[in-house]
């Protein structure tokens, strides 16, 4: 068969089957080249038609140069987890070009720069010219520009092609350059040129289009670092201290961005907040261990390599009873590992961090939503549990744009914990002991720097230490005060998010997760239903796990742990946790530094339950209602 | 431990805050006897006494080490932290900005600061923290038994350890280069200039770096060893006679001219430098970095303020903090306004 004929095959396809608001799109540039512009200005301009819409970064460690990927997914069912295959692809970058042909699905799109040149061997794929160069050399943006707005080339000859609303890409570009017209005006008149060009030169022979929806209204568009840091500001906190790292600094900068707009103090002018960039990881945790004991609210933000220089003020942290939140965005490791991709592989080693007995609390934020309520919750914990409270998000999560649920302010009131000032010690007399369980619950009473009571002050250590905070090298004064750090985990059992479980169908098999992995795990279950096979999903939100974990666990017999490290870090927990249950643990990890996809899941499971992998999937409908989570 | 206001009883004096020496008290000292660093933690105590300073508004930080030992002994009415090896600096930081208006003294080590400590040591400088930072200097690690530390000179011999083969470090060129904004010397052998010098570094604006050279008795206290106290009594060269003026207090000029010369601190406090055998300005920098050298090169015991600069802002200066301690804040001044949420979420697109 010759190209012409499949090509036209291909096309009389696409009149029996149109497909609207359903696929994928992959962008092909060149790193540091201005895509992510163009690439932001498409995902909100379908975001603002109401499609639900989800754009994925799969970038390069470096500045200018190597390919990058942008990655875009319209599902009208709300199905927005990364998928492998790609419908739609736009070739800009000559250097990965013959790799992006392979990359289309069959019967698929690929739009090209017409300049590359390279062969076209592919006859099972609508092909369209796009004319960047000609139509940038037309365009009267200043010399130095041109590189930048060539992107803007694909954003109208998609938007022609695709149907996406000229207008609505006006308001992204609006909102993109914060309303300064001369960018705005620059980039839309080449979007517009180049919608003009496709409308004259091409002819529409591919299936795929979208059409407006109403699924968006009232919702946001953020991506999980800045919701955090958004979070924290609403958590009141004082002090923040890091230290650059690729995926987390951008959680840092919202807050030198948001910090000042939103907490300078109304009556006074001054700042109710400290930032400071610290010279390394060890003095980004030393900085914030200083500030929480002395009663600040302290953070700092980093992600693997800087969690390894932390781990020895982690340690201290822990035995010393130092409230503090680090927020670990997750990239691949071991060592410097993939820094620009993302993983769930720091789960095993912040349990533990630091050596001896050491336990860590938990959170494993797994929405923009929970982003930024944990935001807020852990500087509650933190302070509540006098121990340094690590919230475990990732580069998928964090760097990448989703559409949420508008934030909510915090429904409680700041818990500052058990804190005695002057008025409290004249209560008692001033009898009061630092490490003294008073409560039975293992958490004792704390006073910090500034408190001018004669008798507040102690000598806060990291060797051994008795109930008085004298030092100490006594056996059962050593075992007494550990035996009571491990009562006050138990006590954080009880007080940390607990998982959100949708069981309603009452399955044998129980899929449990945590973290950004849930919109594949959503729709590998629809999946999984198609193929006739019911799950209960389980997506744990905290360590140590509380109550719900193992009452899920028990009550079904086989529960597939998803995660993506190679370990199976979870499931290792999970079973040091209900080693009497573990039989009915079944790991189901993986990591390439791609984020999960459905395929995967849905294969795993299916292997693990004896049923074919490969066996057919209906198609999948739902109504957009049930594509959230029950809680 | 409470307040003394007894001031009746005769034989029990009082500061200006109404305390007795007793009330800046730590507890007994677990070094060895004679070890320079209690000679220290005593000078300590006299300078917060004479200053009439309340002990609540001091917080002690330290590393780890016998140096790091010493806050315990000293001030037992303030906070402390004794924190990890080499990072006091950031530990203090953070925790002086919960009340900007207390005073920080930290005291560390020769391993602490000049060997696992010496990135933290050059930034707390940069940063200009308002803190005492004293080095008890002995060139050994105590703890450990006796290695060498980065501060010990070419050449030395201990016991067990053979000879050190490598250059030290010096701690007052290390401050000095990195923008310390106020670098002594001083030697625990001299206690008046010890306690004089901490007088002035606790109301420097800003970090004031005191290297003190402070002999270890069991182990590196052998009359050559320059560490020791022998070495220290037979090469000690005093810059000048140091003498710490509160802001209250009239200077008394019967000095002659070109006798003296005085350096007003940011709270109208001065210090005073008489003349001894050469004419010394510590506020040059270049001349600072100059007699460095040439103490280096004479094989002196340079001692007394190597430089001060009392322009540059201190850290919290920096900030735009409220007047009120940042730790207590009520909720109402650290939560914004329910009506804020919807102007955030208005940004996100």
């Amino acid at each position: 068969m010759s190209a012409i004929q499949t090509l036209e095959r291909a096309s009389l396809s696409t009149a029996t089957r149109e497909s609207v608001n359903d696929f994928s799109i992959t962008v092909a540039t060149v790193n540091g080249s201005g895509s992510q512009t163009s690439n932001l200005t498409i995902l909100r301009a379908l975001f603002k038609m109401g499609l639900p819409v989800s754009g994925k970064n799969i970038f390069p460690s470096n500045i200018q140069g190597l390919p990058t990927w942008y990655t875009i997914r319209v599902s009208k069912d709300g199905f927005l987890a990364r998928r492998e295959e790609h419908e739609i692809v736009v070739a800009m970058n000559p250097a990965s070009y013959l790799q992006d042909l392979q990359e289309v699905l069959p019967g698929g799109v690929f739009f090209y720069a017409e300049d590359i040149r390279l062969p076209l061997d592919r006859d099972d794929v609508t092909a369209y010219p796009m004319p960047v160069r000609q139509l940038v050399r037309e365009s009267d943006a200043p010399s130095n520009l041109k590189d930048y707005i060539a992107n803007m080339v694909y954003v109208g000859v998609l938007a022609q092609i695709l149907g996406i609303d000229l207008e609505k890409i006006r308001q992204a570009l609006d909102f993109h350059f914060k309303g300064k017209s001369r960018p705005v005006e620059m980039n839309y008149s080449v979007v517009r040129a180049a919608a003009d060009w496709a409308a004259a030169h091409l002819e529409k022979r591919d299936p795929y289009r979208v059409e407006p929806m109403d699924a968006t209204r009232g919702l946001i568009m953020a991506d999980g670092n800045t919701a955090a840091a958004l979070g924290a500001i609403y958590g009141g906190v004082h002090f923040v201290s890091w230290y650059p790292i690729t995926p987390a600094s951008s959680l840092a900068e919202a807050l030198h961005e948001y910090l000042p707009k939103l907490r300078k103090d109304p009556q006074t002018g001054k700042n109710t907040f400290v930032l400071v960039q610290a010279e390394d990881e060890l003095a980004a945790i030393g900085m914030a261990i200083g500030a929480g004991w002395s009663g600040l609210r302290a953070m700092t933000s980093t992600s693997g390599p800087g969690l390894s220089l932390m781990t020895e003020y982690a340690g201290l942290g822990y035995y010393a009873e130092v409230p503090l939140v680090v927020w670990d965005i997750q990239r691949v490791g071991p060592s410097t590992g993939l820094p620009t991709r993302t993983a769930q592989g720091d789960l095993t080693f912040v349990s533990f961090m630091g050596h001896g007995d050491t336990q860590h609390v938990i959170l494993l934020p797994g929405s923009i939503e929970e982003c930024f309520e944990f935001g807020w919750r852990a500087f509650d914990l933190a302070e509540r549990l006098q121990t340094p409270v690590f919230v475990l998000s990732d580069l998928d999560l964090g760097m990448n744009h989703w559409m949420a649920e508008p934030f909510s302010y915090p429904d409680v009131p700041i818990d500052r914990g058990k804190v005695l000032w002057e008025d409290d010690l004249e209560r008692l007399n001033g009898k009061w002991s630092r490490y003294l369980d008073v409560d039975g619950d293992g958490i004792p009473y704390r006073t910090v720097p500034g408190n001018r009571y004669p008798n507040a002050a102690y000598f806060a250590r990291g060797t051994g230490h008795d109930e008085h905070a004298n030092y100490s090298e006594e056996p059962e004064v050593w075992q007494r005060v550990l035996d009571r750090l491990r009562k006050k985990f138990e006590t954080a059992r009880t007080l940390v998010p607990s998982p959100i479980i949708d069981a309603q169908q009452g399955a044998e098999v129980g899929i449990i997760s945590f973290g950004s992995t849930s919109p594949a795990i959503q729709e590998a279950r629809h999946q999984l239903e198609a193929a006739g096979l019911k799950t209960d999903i389980m997506r744990i939100r905290a360590l140590p796990f509380s109550k719900e974990v193992g009452e899920f666990i028990r009550s079904h017999p086989r529960n597939y742990v998803v995660e993506m490290n190679r370990d199976g870090q979870l499931h290792q927990l999970l079973t040091i946790d209900h080693p009497a249950h573990a039989l009915q643990l079944r790991s189901l990890a993986y990591t390439d530094g791609l984020p999960l996809t459905a395929r995967r899941v849905r294969q795993g499971i299916l292997a693990g339950e004896g049923l074919d992998p490969s066996r057919e999937i209906k198609e999948t409908k739902k109504s957009r209602n049930d594509g959230g989570e029950a809680s | 431990m409470t307040v003394q206001n007894n001031a009746t009883t005769p034989r029990v004096q009082v500061n200006l805050a109404g305390l007795s020496k007793s009330d800046y008290r730590g507890n007994p000292s677990t070094l060895c006897q004679g070890c320079g660093h209690n000679s220290i933690a005593s000078q300590i105590i006299a300078a917060c006494y004479e200053l009439d300073i309340v002990p609540e508004n001091v917080v002690k930080f330290s590393g780890i080490g016998c140096s790091s030992k010493s806050p315990f002994y000293f001030l037992n009415r303030s906070f402390g932290f004794n924190g990890l090896h080499g990072r006091m600096p950031s530990l203090a930081t953070g925790a002086m900005f919960g009340d900007h208006t207390l005073r920080a003294i930290g005291v560390s080590g020769d391993g602490d600061t000049a060997s696992i400590g010496l990135g933290q040591f050059k930034h707390v400088l940069r940063r200009n923290l308002p803190l005492v930072y004293i080095v008890e200097n002995n060139g050994v690690y105590g703890l450990t038994k006796g290695q060498f530390s980065a501060t010990a000179e070419q050449g030395l011999s201990l016991k067990s350890q053979g000879t050190n083969p490598y250059m030290p470090v010096d701690i007052a060129w290390e401050a000095l280069v990195s923008n310390a904004t106020f670098v002594a010397r001083s030697f625990a052998g001299d206690p008046r200039q010890v306690k004089e010098l901490i007088k002035a570094a606790l109301n420097h604006q800003g970090i004031a770096v005191l290297d003190i050279i402070s002999p270890c008795v069991t182990f590196n206290n052998q009359d050559e060893a320059m560490h020791s106290y022998a070495w220290g009594k037979e090469h000690e060269v005093a810059l000048h006679e140091l003498s710490y003026v509160p802001p209250a207090e009239d200077i008394l000029v019967d000095y002659e001219e070109g006798e003296v010369k005085e350096v007003i601190l940011h709270n109208k406090s001065a210090i005073i430098l008489k003349k001894l055998e050469r004419d010394y300005d510590p506020t040059n920098r270049a001349e600072a970095m100059r007699i460095l050298e040439e103490a280096n090169a004479k094989q002196w015991l340079i001692t007394g303020l190597i430089y001060i600069n009392t322009n540059q802002p201190a850290l919290f200066d920096l900030y735009n903090l409220p007047d009120v301690a940042l730790n207590r804040l009520p909720e109402s001044r650290i939560r914004p306004a329910p009506e804020t949420i919807q102007q955030v979420n208005d940004l996100m697109f």
